[in-house]
């Protein structure tokens, strides 16, 4: 324990903005991997238990896309692309057959696929730790916010993560697509009556999950090292943010992830060894105070 | 007494007797298994075999105990390898540091076990299943990650090395292999024969109608949330037990023992065997150790074969082999009720 170093960087604004950004971006990532978890288990009623697989994969795509052609832009677009087209695969061939089925089964089969999709990484990539490296875009001179030194990458990649939650907020609750897939998820008996083809809906909410996990793990990509596995904490700590956030819930996704990722980056500063076991501890903590999280509905 | 009461009294007895009787039958199916465990040694002089039964017993309780849960309860556990780690780490601990004998340490990691499921369980059984699920497999990590940071007490990602000391007792000598072996048989024995006597008791039958209508259980007056904290504790002292005869086989512990990767293997058993049997665990156990032997010497990729054969069983046979099998000798039995 180290509480002195968290009460310094409190009382200093430097250090306050460059803890707040690091929190701020592990926040977003999450919010990004967290929002597919939720609209996934809020639509098709399923665990997506491999959805860290694809923030992996995405960032992996998005990796030799850069590598190949050079282009930041068309990295991202092939890391969330990719996922999306992995990502209506997965569910048409394989978790279509398990909705319905116990938890456990679907479970089996996503754990099946983490161990499948860790492997293919392994093969394809390699077993060893791969850097992506910042494209030369973004190898400026760190802007500096009140004495806090800030990359401007970690700015593009809020801005992105930001934008995405605003479109899929809007789009959900304005637009026919997006009442659609909200009937969907209410009543798909009613909604398959009315003449729209739920598993095309089932297929396109999945990929779009499988996208924005897929467009995290590319916008992770420059400032984390990729390795097969990467995704399982990812998964582990987006579901800690759908569960205090509330199942289904995507603002509760957005401020759950942005609580997390300020409790790691101020965590690691106070307990450097307990980081981890302080995000559980604040999950055990809004559980027992409220079991269907912070914004979870009551009959969840 | 009234005329109804006496009926009622003569339709119950030969209920009870049978039970007396199912009761005799598994001690007696027990005893026989062990003899059989036990007599092993005598025929062959493979330590490759002993060793796999010792890993069975390690992971046959383990898996067993899942199956309270899961099969029994309905309360699917994702992160149920936490026990076995914890049984694992403590008996360790306890041997390496306080130096007391095996019986002690033993009672007391199971106490220390009851402590920790009862807190962890508290606050789990009341959550839906899949909130149960993830909220279990936090707890997992948050012990593993635990005994990952707290290096000065565990050993962080080295592990407890340096082996458990292992003082002979009662003329038990552990430390000598065949010992170790018929102490491990004993064990596996004995808890299998303690959880069917859970499974069949009214308590296990309690557990049943929560798992098939909680709602109802709770009309009928019955405490849910007791009866599921209840299991969950118990299972967990059989989960521990697992780990401790793990810890005493490897003579360490390792973070592995108490990573999620195990509570999936421990599912994975249960769906390979069957959940509907009490015996589909153990039955899932030595396939998937037959399996992971097996795979490994072939290919490093073994996350792709176990990953197409948990798929076989998920999506193909959808039930585990003794399930499956106990269906089709109930379709022969009577073919008219096809299902």
């Amino acid at each position: 324990m180290d509480l002195d170093a968290l009460a310094g960087c409190l009382s200093s604004s430097a250090c306050l903005v460059t803890q707040t950004t690091s929190g701020l971006i592990i926040g977003m990532l999450l919010f990004l991997v967290a929002v597919g978890l939720t609209l996934i288990f809020g639509v098709l009623k399923v665990v997506n238990f491999s959805h860290g697989a694809f923030y992996m994969f995405g960032a992996y795509f998005a990796m030799t896309a850069y590598q190949l052609t050079g282009s930041f832009a068309l990295a991202m677009l092939a890391g969330a692309a990719g996922t999306a087209i992995l990502g209506l695969i997965f569910e048409r061939v394989f978790m279509s057959r398990v909705y319905g089925a116990d938890v456990l089964m679907q479970l089996l089969v996503c754990y099946a696929f983490v161990l499948i999709f860790d492997d293919v990484v392994r093969i394809i990539w390699g077993p060893e730790f791969k850097a992506m490296g910042m494209p030369a875009a973004f190898q400026v001179m760190p802007l500096f916010i009140a004495g806090g030194v800030v990359p401007p990458y970690y700015l593009l990649l809020i801005g992105v993560a930001l934008v995405a939650a605003i479109v899929l907020g809007i789009g959900l609750s304005r637009s026919r697509i997006g009442k659609v897939i909200r009937a969907a998820a209410h009543n798909p008996g009613m909604v398959s009556a009315l003449g729209i083809n739920t598993g095309l809906i089932y297929g396109g909410v999945f990929a779009l999950g499988g996208m924005l996990a897929g467009l995290a793990g590319a916008l992770a990509a420059p400032v984390r090292s990729l390795t097969p596995g990467m995704g399982f904490s990812v998964l582990i700590e987006s579901f800690i943010v759908t569960v205090i956030g509330g199942m289904g819930s995507i603002l509760g996704a957005l401020i759950g992830a942005l609580l997390l990722g300020l409790i790691r980056s101020f965590g690691s500063l106070g307990f450097p060894l307990f980081t981890e076991g302080l995000m559980y501890l604040f999950m055990v903590i809004v559980l027992v105070s409220k079991p269907t999280g912070l914004f979870g509905k009551e009959a969840a | 007494m009234t005329e109804l009461e006496a009926g009622r009294t003569q339709a119950l007895a030969p209920v009870q007797s049978g039970a007396a009787l199912r009761r005799y039958r598994d001690v007696l199916i027990a005893l026989i298994a062990f003899a059989v465990l036990a007599s092993l040694p005598l025929f062959t002089g493979s330590k490759a075999l002993l060793d796999f039964v010792i890993r069975c017993s390690a992971y046959g309780l383990f898996a067993t105990s899942l199956n309270l849960l899961v099969g029994y309860t309905g309360l699917t556990s994702f992160g149920h390898g936490m026990f076995f780690g914890l049984g694992a780490y403590s008996f360790g601990l306890i041997m390496q540091k306080l130096g007391v004998s095996i019986p002690v340490a033993f009672v007391a990691t199971l106490a220390i076990t009851a402590v920790v499921a009862g807190v962890i369980g508290a606050i789990c059984v009341r959550l839906k299943e899949i909130y149960f699920a993830f909220v279990t497999l936090a707890f997992q990590m948050l012990i593993h990650s635990t005994i990952l940071s707290w290096a000065s007490f565990t050993g962080g990602d080295q592990g407890l090395r340096g082996g458990i000391p292992r003082p002979a007792f009662l003329g038990i000598n552990l430390a000598n292999h065949i010992h170790l072996y018929i102490a491990s048989c004993a064990l596996l024995i004995l808890g299998l024969l303690a959880m069917r006597q859970i499974a069949q008791s009214p308590f296990g039958y309690t557990l049943r109608m929560i798992r098939d209508n909680a709602a109802r259980a709770s009309f009928l007056g019955i405490d849910v949330w007791r009866a599921k904290l209840t299991v969950f504790v118990l299972a967990a002292l059989f989960a521990s037990m697992g780990g401790m005869v793990m810890a005493l086989f490897v003579s360490g512990a390792y973070p592995e023992f108490a990573y999620w990767t195990i509570s999936g293997e421990a599912i994975f058993i249960n769906m390979l065997g069957g959940v509907s049997t009490f015996l589909g665990p153990m039955v899932g156990t030595v396939l998937l150790l037959l399996l992971n032997d097996t795979v490994t010497r072939f290919t490093e990729y073994h996350g792709i074969v176990l990953g197409v054969v948990i798929l076989f069983f998920a999506l193909g046979l959808r039930k585990g082999l003794l399930d499956f099998v106990a269906d089709w000798f109930a379709q022969r039995r009577d073919p008219g009720e096809g299902r």
